[in-house]
């Protein structure tokens, strides 16, 4: 019997790991990726919640043991995807043809851009950074500074922004988003002593073993302040620091207050690589734009396409193991799909 | 603060704003509160830029204040309108311009509404045609007066006698802006530059020299909110609601304050006089307040209107620091005489508030 | 001056840089828990003084912690020291002691 060839569509940690799967387990793989390389979000990570383990260590172990046999294509854009029988015809926008008889597509997230909540300022006031920044900065050893130089005394975390808000047009809660804040808040507090950090929550969503005692631990250990209201407006002081508006929920109040620093939890939303391939495809997207398998529950990775399938965070919000599990498992399907 | 930032906001509301032939409905309190304002707009666009504004005696009050006061049901407010309407497409025009944001404001919520519930559209046609045998209409195009005034603003700054620079030291005028809520805040695509970093009076100073303050309590309300000021004893939420604005804008020493709707102005001004005599509180420079203008008389002061013409002498914030920071030539004397020098009268001097 | 029939009203608005932390700064000292807790109201739901009187031990806490002393000293009384709330608190708060500790320091009693 021939070999048997999966395209695997997109490059992050599913695709990655989906991929050596595949590999070792007798297919022949082609991983194409739009991106000049391979790990996807994981490239800007510094450390993972809950153990704050670093994002390197993983990126490391996806490259671990990668078989040569995959050939891996960056900065690959597909154009068109046909079908002759029971076999794929990829064409990327580079005049490449790539057949394979089966796809997986692992095209992932994008995170929220923040310019589009403007009552918070994004782009506009000096001190307004997302969470992504926030990592680039841990990344790059940055020391944490405001624009004006100073050391900030006043930290403030912004949960939701851009998930579970009609008025961005997302209804869905981006599920890492909390847990992220707390391990930032709880990295800040170790470089910042001094600060006075809080997070702003409408829920805390903490589902994950670990997160709760991440949680815990950070109001006692790091005495970070969580108050249970959604910001409002922000606004830019004389001094470059920011005016809060939230409603303190717990004893009903409106409250201001000043931050010199304002960080925004951005959400999860499909890639424009899910949005395209999709449409490509012709799948099945739920109402927030993600890909949606045939069946939540019994057939996860299964599409209304025969021989296409999904593997981690194009379909939903996803943390590192659930994208992780979620690829072997879709290997697992595939491997059943071409043999049968 | 990046101004880039906001710059690229501004450039996702833009809105279409009709450059001629409009069809221009007055609000029923300005003229009470700053008489010579729509005159200054008239003025403006038919002597200076030469454009065809009609206005038509059979024009009603939109009903937006009493709609607000809760005491003009949605449906009557859309019969009004619809008849409003009607009078444009009667005298053939299409352009609809109001002088006052919550006309502006009443007229996109009734389009809108139309939009989204036809059956609503049929009812107010029908309505309108039993109440008064007229046809249904619809413009094409609803401005509100400053959204003409910022497309002309270039024009304007090409005929200035005066810019918004202090004619001792050469530095440009700090204004701070008031749009008025129902300006953008319901429909934030409806104003130039969007609702939360508004653009359509931040042009004109800019345009005429003058730079433009943002302080942190911009975006609230003046506390004009219909109810709460016209029954007399919920008028504390009013006055504190612009007292808050005051408190916030006051370290930042604006030489102006330049709103867009007819009530802002009115709050943002007499309130000014109501906290000195409760507080004894003044947020000018020594005792003095901060002038309180109307798009359209800035425009005017700008284009070198004499400001007793254009009912200056009516703020209760005296206007002569800015005029004389501005370099104008007035005549003291002639404040409080009208048209052929006819005596008016002169209030009372407040006691806490400089006035003049 | 005139009777105007009406006044500036007392902005609601809670100014955070207005409260006064000192007191929670040194009964965190005295009990580290209080930091622990998440407002789930538990304490407040079977508290024996909250069912006759305007009090709840979930409010006192958090008002401690946005620094507005007043209101802790307004409430912090009612407290019968019954000990249910300890009980049930499923952050383990030592809300008993963290009673005793608000009331010694407010009496005067310096903790720490
Ligand atoms: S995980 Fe938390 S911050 Fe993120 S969207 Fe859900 S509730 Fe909001
Ligand atoms: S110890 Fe005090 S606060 Fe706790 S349940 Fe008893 S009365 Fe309520
Ligand atoms: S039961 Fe414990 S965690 Fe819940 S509100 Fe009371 S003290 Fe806080």
């Amino acid at each position: 019997m021939m070999t048997k060839t999966v395209a695997v569509i997109g490059g992050g940690p599913a695709g990655m790991e989906a991929s050596k799967e595949l590999a070792f387990n007798g297919f022949q793989v082609v991983l194409l990726e739009s991106g000049a390389r391979l790990g996807g979000h994981m490239n800007q990570w510094d450390r993972l919640f809950p153990n704050k383990r670093p994002a390197g260590e993983i990126l490391e172990s996806l490259y671990r043991n990668f078989p040569g046999s995959i050939t891996v294509m960056t900065e690959t854009n597909i154009t068109s995807i046909g079908r002759n029988a029971d076999r794929f015809i990829l064409r990327t926008a580079g005049r490449d043809v790539i057949e394979a008889d089966a796809l997986l597509v692992c095209t992932g997230f994008r995170v929220f851009d923040a310019i589009l909540k403007e009552e918070y300022g994004y782009g506009i006031y000096d001190n307004v950074i997302t969470s992504v920044d926030l990592e680039q900065w841990f990344k790059e050893k940055r020391p944490v500074l405001t624009s004006h130089g100073r050391v900030p005394a006043t930290v403030g975390f912004i949960h939701c922004v851009g998930s579970r808000d009609e008025k961005s047009g997302n209804l869905h809660c981006s599920k890492v988003c909390c847990v992220t804040a707390v391990k930032q808040a709880v990295e800040l507090k170790e470089k910042l002593p001094e600060a006075r950090i809080f997070c702003f929550y409408m829920d805390l969503r903490m589902f994950g073993l670990g997160y709760e005692e991440l949680y815990k631990e950070s109001q006692e250990k790091y005495r970070i302040q969580f108050i249970r209201g959604r910001l409002s407006e922000a606004f830019e002081n004389m001094d470059g620091s920011l005016m809060a508006k939230v409603e303190d929920t717990l004893t009903a109040k409106p409250l201001r207050i000043n931050l010199d620093l304002l960080v925004l939890m951005v959400g999860f939303l499909p890639s424009d690589g899910t949005a395209a391939i999709g449409s490509l495809l012709g799948l099945t997207f739920n109402p927030n734009g993600f890909l949606q398998p045939r069946d939540g529950h019994l057939q996860p990775h299964d599409t209304e396409q025969q021989g296409v399938f999904l593997a981690g965070s194009c379909k939903g919000p996803k943390n590192l193991e659930e994208t992780l599990a979620d690829a072997r498992s879709a290997v697992l399907r595939i491997r059943q799909y071409l043999t049968n | 603060m990046k101004i880039e930032g906001k710059k690229r906001l501004w450039q996702q509301y833009q809105k279409e704003i009709a450059g001629d032939r409009y069809f221009y409905v007055r609000s029923c309190v300005r003229q009470n509160f700053f008489p010579g304002a729509e005159a200054v707009f008239l003025k403006i666009m038919q002597d200076e830029l030469g454009k065809d504004v009609y206005e038509n005696p059979a024009h009603t009050s939109c009903t937006g204040i009493g709609y607000h006061c809760d005491i003009v049901p949605f449906d009557t407010a859309m019969t009004v309108v619809a008849r409003q309407f009607s009078l444009m497409a009667e005298a053939g025009y299409e352009n609809f311009v109001t002088s006052c944001i919550t006309s502006f404001g009443l007229y996109s919520e009734v389009l809108e509404t139309w939009n989204h519930f036809p059956e609503k559209q049929e009812q107010a046609a029908r309505f309108l045609h039993e109440a008064t045998g007229r046809p249904f209409a619809r413009p094409s195009n609803v401005s509100h007066a400053s959204d003409i005034i910022y497309k002309y603003r270039h024009e304007i700054a090409a005929r200035a006698q005066y810019r918004l620079v202090n004619s001792l030291t050469g530095e440009p005028l700090k204004g701070v802006e008031h749009i008025g809520c129902h300006y953008a805040k319901m429909f934030p695509s409806k104003g130039v530059g969007g609702a939360e970093y508004p653009y359509v009076l931040v042009g004109m100073i800019e345009e005429w020299g003058g730079e433009v303050v943002d302080y942190p309590e911009r975006r609230h309300c003046c506390g004009f909110g219909f109810r709460h000021y016209a029954v007399r004893a919920n008028r504390g939420y009013s006055l504190s609601c612009s007292r808050k604005k005051f408190e916030s804008m006051q370290p930042y020493k604006p030489d102006f304050i330049l709103t867009n709707c007819p009530g802002c102005p009115m709050f943002l001004d007499r309130w000014q006089y109501v906290i000195s005599e409760m507080e004894g509180k003044t947020y000018g420079p020594g005792n003095e307040g901060i002038p309180v203008l109307t798009y359209e008389e800035l425009a005017g002061l700008v284009l070198g209107y004499d400001p007793w013409d254009i009912g200056l002498q009516v703020h209760q914030v005296s206007v002569e620091p800015l005029l004389k920071k501005m370099g104008i030539a007035y005549d003291p004397d002639g404040k409080y005489l009208g048209p052929g020098g006819k005596y008016l009268g002169r209030p009372e001097n407040p006691a806490n508030i400089y006035f003049v | 001056m005139p009777r105007w029939g009406y006044k500036i009203h007392e902005d609601r608005q809670v100014i955070w840089e207005e409260g006064d932390f000192s007191l929670v700064e040194r009964i965190r000292l005295a009990e580290p828990s209080l930091c622990l807790c998440i407002s789930c109201g538990t304490c407040a739901s079977g508290c024996t003084a909250a069912q006759f009187t305007d009090f709840s031990l979930r409010r006192v806490i958090i008002q401690l912690q946005r620094g507005r002393i007043e209101e802790v000293r307004q409430e912090i009384d009612r407290c019968m020291l019954c000990g249910k709330c300890i009980l049930t608190c499923p952050r383990g708060v030592n809300t008993r002691h963290l009673v005793l500790c608000i009331r010694k320091e407010l009496s005067g009693d310096v903790l720490y």
